[in-house]
């Protein structure tokens, strides 16, 4: 445990070491504050049937913002350390390689909720400027934030996986944007294909992280996402552990 | 403490090392010694777990290095070649998490660290970042990480490479005092280290062991074939030809332009011909101002060994 946690803190403090993790928070500061600020004056202007909370989470810019940032965070992960060769003082202390694999996995996870701090800080600004909740309910905060640290884990495993595969990290990134960028749009065909039949079209919803988002930030807590994200979080550390062993196969 | 048998390795075919065989004891200093690409680096990656072998088996303190890989790796510090480090850490921070992976009892890790950065010469650096350092510091705190756990064995793939004179001295010294307490397996390119730190050598060449010996019994071996160098103003004399009438002289190489000569004789093993060249000089009346048989170095045995088939 302790030796895990060694990993953790090292993978975390090597996010803040690195001007990448500025550049993304910033960005990343930026268009969710341009999202919140538009959302709310689209809303100034008309009656509209969902609460500023809902229109954050589930507007163009917010998963714009989204679907970019997964690939920024894990591309150097594994593919930075096979680069600089760091892998092998790595490999060769007696640490076991789930670890390694858990250790990068949970640093991403760190980094990502760290994103996503500053956000609650716009709910409390808009409470205090306008005597207004943002939300009707907790439960409308608490299944947002649980549906983006669920999907943010999916995602964060699928980039873990990508740069496993690679020593470069533009490939990595290039990979996982692409994996993360389909899987996003498989659940936008339900809206965009009208003639296919009903069933396909309920079938691609269970898989709209959009879809889950809506009824997340609504405050429904449904529990098959959760079962999706989680165990498709465990398939790709999996996969990503099988990986990272794949250089002690005796071929 | 190190076993190997019938280690081989393949890239892509193309074998890296061949059948190796051999065995270091605790508390002996052994050389690994070879050309580049002659396979050491291979051969010290596969018993420090980093890769498995295409086949044969390597035991480190009888723990399996592909099997018990965990356990092999708790008794080994292991500095790869060209040192590695996060270049974003400070040296002390690098040190503490080294440690911490290494499984050092967390009241002990501040003692050792001191230790260690006392022992590699690191106090003065101790706050910088690592990617500001000096090769030579790098390759000094690489030393350090080995260290810091207190392994049974040690393996150091060139610790002295890129480092001047001086921090190689004092590398070689380290390691000299290491070896009361560990034992260690180094790679070098630099011959002179390898005579004065380690007990026993191997001679590595296309992947195959061509020598295990200590270096004394080593330089016996080619001694015997040494040579003889002479200087000396042979007048109008060839000189060449005269030696080698000497019975036991092999090849006689003429160097010098002005009066004085210097001729370089290769003689046969166990043969002593100065007598015979003391002879020849006084019948001839040459002058002669040096006469002395030239002491092999390992640096002899490693070209005799490595440079037969270069040519």
């Amino acid at each position: 445990m302790r030796k895990f946690y060694a990993l953790l803190s090292r993978e975390v403090r090597g996010y803040f070491h690195s001007p990448i993790a500025y550049i993304v928070l910033i960005f990343f500061l930026i268009v969710s504050g341009i999202d919140f600020y538009f959302q709310i004056s689209f809303m100034n202007q008309r009656q509209v049937q969902y609460t500023v909370q809902e229109a954050f989470f589930n507007s163009v810019f917010f998963w714009f913002a989204f679907v970019l940032i997964f690939p920024l965070i894990t591309m150097r992960l594994f593919a930075e350390e096979f680069k600089l060769g760091t892998i092998e003082p790595l490999t060769t202390v007696p640490v076991r390689d789930w670890q390694v694999v858990l250790a990068k996995f949970f640093g991403a996870l760190v980094f990502y909720v760290v994103l996503w701090i500053p956000t609650l800080l716009y709910f409390a600004i808009f409470l205090k400027v306008t005597n207004e909740p943002a939300a009707h309910s907790a439960g409308a905060y608490a299944g947002s934030y649980l549906m983006l640290l669920l999907l943010g884990m999916f995602y964060l495993s699928i980039g873990c996986l990508t740069s496993v595969l690679t020593r470069n990290q533009i490939i990595a990134a290039v990979i996982s944007f692409c994996a993360i960028t389909l899987l996003f749009f498989l659940g936008l065909v339900q809206f965009i294909l009208l003639d296919v039949s009903s069933e396909t079209r309920d079938l691609l919803g269970y898989f709209s992280a959009i879809e889950h988002m809506g009824t997340f930030s609504r405050g429904v807590i449904d529990t098959r996402p959760i079962i999706l994200y989680v165990s498709m979080t465990i398939v790709m550390l999996v996969l990503t552990h099988q990986a990272f062993q794949s250089r002690k196969w005796r071929l | 403490m190190i076993k190997v048998e019938n280690l081989t390795k393949r890239y892509a075919g193309q074998p890296a090392i061949r059948d190796l065989n051999f065995e270091v004891s605790r508390g002996e200093i052994m050389g690994f010694l070879g050309p580049n690409g002659a396979g050491k680096t291979t051969t010290m990656r596969i018993l420090a777990s980093f890769m498995p072998p295409t086949s044969g088996r390597a035991t480190i303190a009888g723990f399996d290095v592909f099997e018990q890989s965990l356990q092999a790796r708790a008794h080994l510090g292991y500095m790869p070649e060209n040192v590695p480090l996060y270049s974003d850490m400070r040296v002390t921070e690098y040190l503490r998490y080294r440690a911490a992976l290494k499984g050092v009892h967390h009241r002990r890790i501040t003692e050792r660290i001191g230790d260690v950065k006392e022992l590699c010469g690191l106090k003065s650096v101790e706050n910088k970042l690592i990617g500001a350092l000096s090769k030579g510091f790098r390759q000094r705190v690489g030393l350090a990480d080995a260290l810091v756990a207190e392994p049974d064995l040690l393996i150091l793939d060139e610790p002295t490479i890129g480092l001047d004179p001086n921090q190689i001295r004092q590398v070689r010294e380290l390691i000299k005092n290491l070896g009361e307490q560990h034992t260690i397996l180094l790679s070098t390119h630099i011959l002179p280290e390898v005579e004065m730190t380690c007990s026993r050598v191997i001679i590595i060449h296309k992947g195959r062991i061509e020598a295990c010996d200590t270096p004394g019994n080593l330089l016996g071996k080619i001694r015997q074939a040494g040579g003889v160098v002479l200087e000396a103003k042979v007048g109008m004399d060839n000189g060449a030809d005269e030696l080698k009438k000497i019975s036991g002289v092999r090849e006689v190489i003429t160097d010098g332009e002005d009066d004085w000569k210097r001729f370089s004789l290769r003689v046969e093993s166990g043969v002593d011909v100065r007598e015979e060249i003391f002879r020849l000089a006084t019948e001839r009346h040459w002058a002669l101002r040096e006469l002395t048989q030239r002491r092999a170095t390992l640096e002899d045995v490693f070209v005799e060994i490595t440079h037969s088939d270069a040519v």
